[in-house]
């Protein structure tokens, strides 16, 4: 379970103003917004990449709010995936397992296990120069979940992909957090996407969110104008201020 | 020929390589006319008499492993730095960048009149000198000369280099299990290794053929801390122009083995 409590942080003109949250164990959830809205800062904020001003962090009811980064049991998965040009697939994937430690027998055995389970088995001794945009999603996805994190955080991890390749890919993302029963966030700005992994989805607007709830619930009773037109019915149903019926602005 | 991957095709293309490499071909060929020049110029017998002499090979010596000494104190130095100023903002941080670029602008001479001002003038550098940190005519005054002079460069080159590196790689590598030092030491410096070289190899450059701030601080005495560079001008000031002439040729000789050497073993690139 994930716990945001009054987030605050200043970067530049940027605030992320009083934000709160709270991700259910093994729950699947999107957080949506425009760009510059904050939503990667907020996943920044999590992972404790940022320093915040005020607000607490707890990730399965711990306190995380002052914690080093490698403390905190996070997978991440940047945009454009950072992956490590100077070591191959399997270096990439084996990075955090060497960081841990781990003896070579067991860091062997888990890199196979993860290459299994998202079937990528087959390019871990490619460079990663030549892997395509998916297979570069699937091995940081491998790289963040083989350290058997408690919480998954993913940032815009199919944004990168075509069409037709988004798709399968998030089919395949919500497949793999089911079977693992993580909790996730995933970033993203696009509604399609949202509606295929999301369990509930978040909407940031220049660092504030607007509305948290089920796809449906954004969807059918949005809480303001600017959900009601991000989630593309305001300009259907919003008419001199108010929604019409069958939507609500609650 | 080929652009990349891309094969030049027609007539645009070729006048695009064509005037391009124009300027490629006549500074080359400027650089080996010079050259030719010398060896046109030199007596055989003062390149043997340089060859089996004991003074020059000692001058050789002096020169190599100073000038090795000077590179790795340079990166030494570079890499930490390079990365402070690249990735940390802190009060003064346009002074601290600029301050490493001054040895860059102002001329060679100048060092070693500063360097003979401090270990001479003030009470710091006369303690030092009298404390076993001599430095003052010493074999380690030229190593200092050359660091004083050529680290600017080692430094900037890793700045620049720190600065390309995309910082989410170390973020990620950090939420990874790795502690600061660890996403250095495993993922920046990796990433940074051409640049250090290259700046590695600009340093040495700088450091080999350095002159002007040795004969003020250090001197240039036989068999002590005479080096190739300060070796052609006491040859010439004598009238030994033949034999200047050689220690010359023997010096680009060196440095051109050592450039090529450090570029076809350093250059590789890293397949981990």
């Amino acid at each position: 379970m994930i716990q945001v409590e009054n987030l605050y942080f200043r970067i530049g003109e940027f605030i992320l103003n009083d934000v709160s949250l709270v991700v259910r164990q093994g729950e699947y959830f999107v957080l949506l917004g425009p760009t510059g809205s904050g939503k990667t800062l907020l996943l920044e904020a999590l992972c404790g990449l940022r320093k915040l001003e005020s607000g607490r962090l707890f990730i399965n009811g711990q306190n995380v709010t002052d914690l080093e980064p490698r403390r905190r049991m996070i997978g991440y998965v940047p945009q454009d995936y950072a992956l490590f040009p100077h070591r191959l697939v399997e270096g990439n994937i084996r990075f955090g397992l060497e960081a841990e430690k781990l003896p070579k027998s067991e860091i062997d055995r888990r890199v196979e296990e993860i290459a299994e389970q998202l079937r990528i088995r087959h390019l871990l001794n490619r460079r990663i120069e030549g892997l395509s945009g998916g297979e570069r999603q699937q091995v940081a996805l491998g790289r963040a979940l083989v350290i058997q994190p408690k919480v998954l955080l993913l940032d815009e991890p199919v944004s990168a992909l075509d069409e037709s390749t988004r798709e399968s890919v998030c089919g395949e993302l919500k497949r793999i957090q089911e079977e693992l029963g993580i909790t996730t966030i995933h970033v993203c700005h696009q509604l399609q996407e949202a509606f295929m992994v999301a369990d509930r989805a978040g909407i940031l607007k220049e660092g504030s969110f607007q509305q948290i709830g089920t796809m449906e619930e954004l969807t059918r009773k949005p809480r303001n104008r600017f959900v009601a037109e991000f989630m593309r019915c305001g300009n259907l149903q919003f008419q001199h201020g108010n929604l019409q019926q069958p939507f609500h602005i609650t | 020929m080929a652009f990349g991957e891309t094969p030049i095709r027609g007539w645009s293309g070729l006048l695009f390589v064509g005037s391009l490499s124009l300027f490629v071909v006549l500074f080359i060929t400027f650089a080996l006319l010079l050259i030719l020049a010398d060896i046109l110029y030199i007596d055989w017998q003062a390149v043997l008499t340089v060859m089996t002499s004991g003074f020059i090979g000692h001058a050789l010596w002096m020169s190599l492993w100073t000038s090795v000494c000077t590179v790795v104190l340079s990166v030494l130095f570079a890499v930490p730095m390079g990365y402070v100023l690249s990735r940390f903002r802190f009060p003064g941080h346009v002074i601290v960048d600029s301050l490493v670029d001054l040895p860059i602008v102002f001329p060679p001479v100048v060092v070693g009149l500063t360097l003979l001002v401090f270990f001479t003038q003030t009470p710091i550098g006369r303690w030092m000198e009298s404390n076993g940190f001599e430095f003052i005519f010493q074999p380690k005054g030229i190593v200092l000369c050359q660091f004083v002079v050529s680290a600017s460069f080692a430094i900037r080159s890793a700045k620049s280099t720190f600065d390309e590196i995309d910082r989410r790689l170390e973020s990620v590598a950090l939420t990874l299990g790795c502690t600061y030092w660890g996403g250095f030491r495993k993922v920046s410096l990796p990433l940074a290794r051409n640049g250090v070289i290259a700046g590695a190899i600009l340093t040495w450059a700088r450091a080999f053929g350095l002159f002007g701030p040795l004969m003020i601080f250090v001197g240039s005495f036989r068999g002590r801390t005479e080096v190739l560079s300060t070796t052609v001008y006491l040859e010439q000031s004598i009238g030994h122009l033949e034999e200047a002439l050689a220690v010359s040729l023997l010096l680009v000789a060196v440095a051109m083995t050592c450039l090529i050497t450090i570029r076809l073993v350093g250059g590789r690139s890293v397949r981990l």
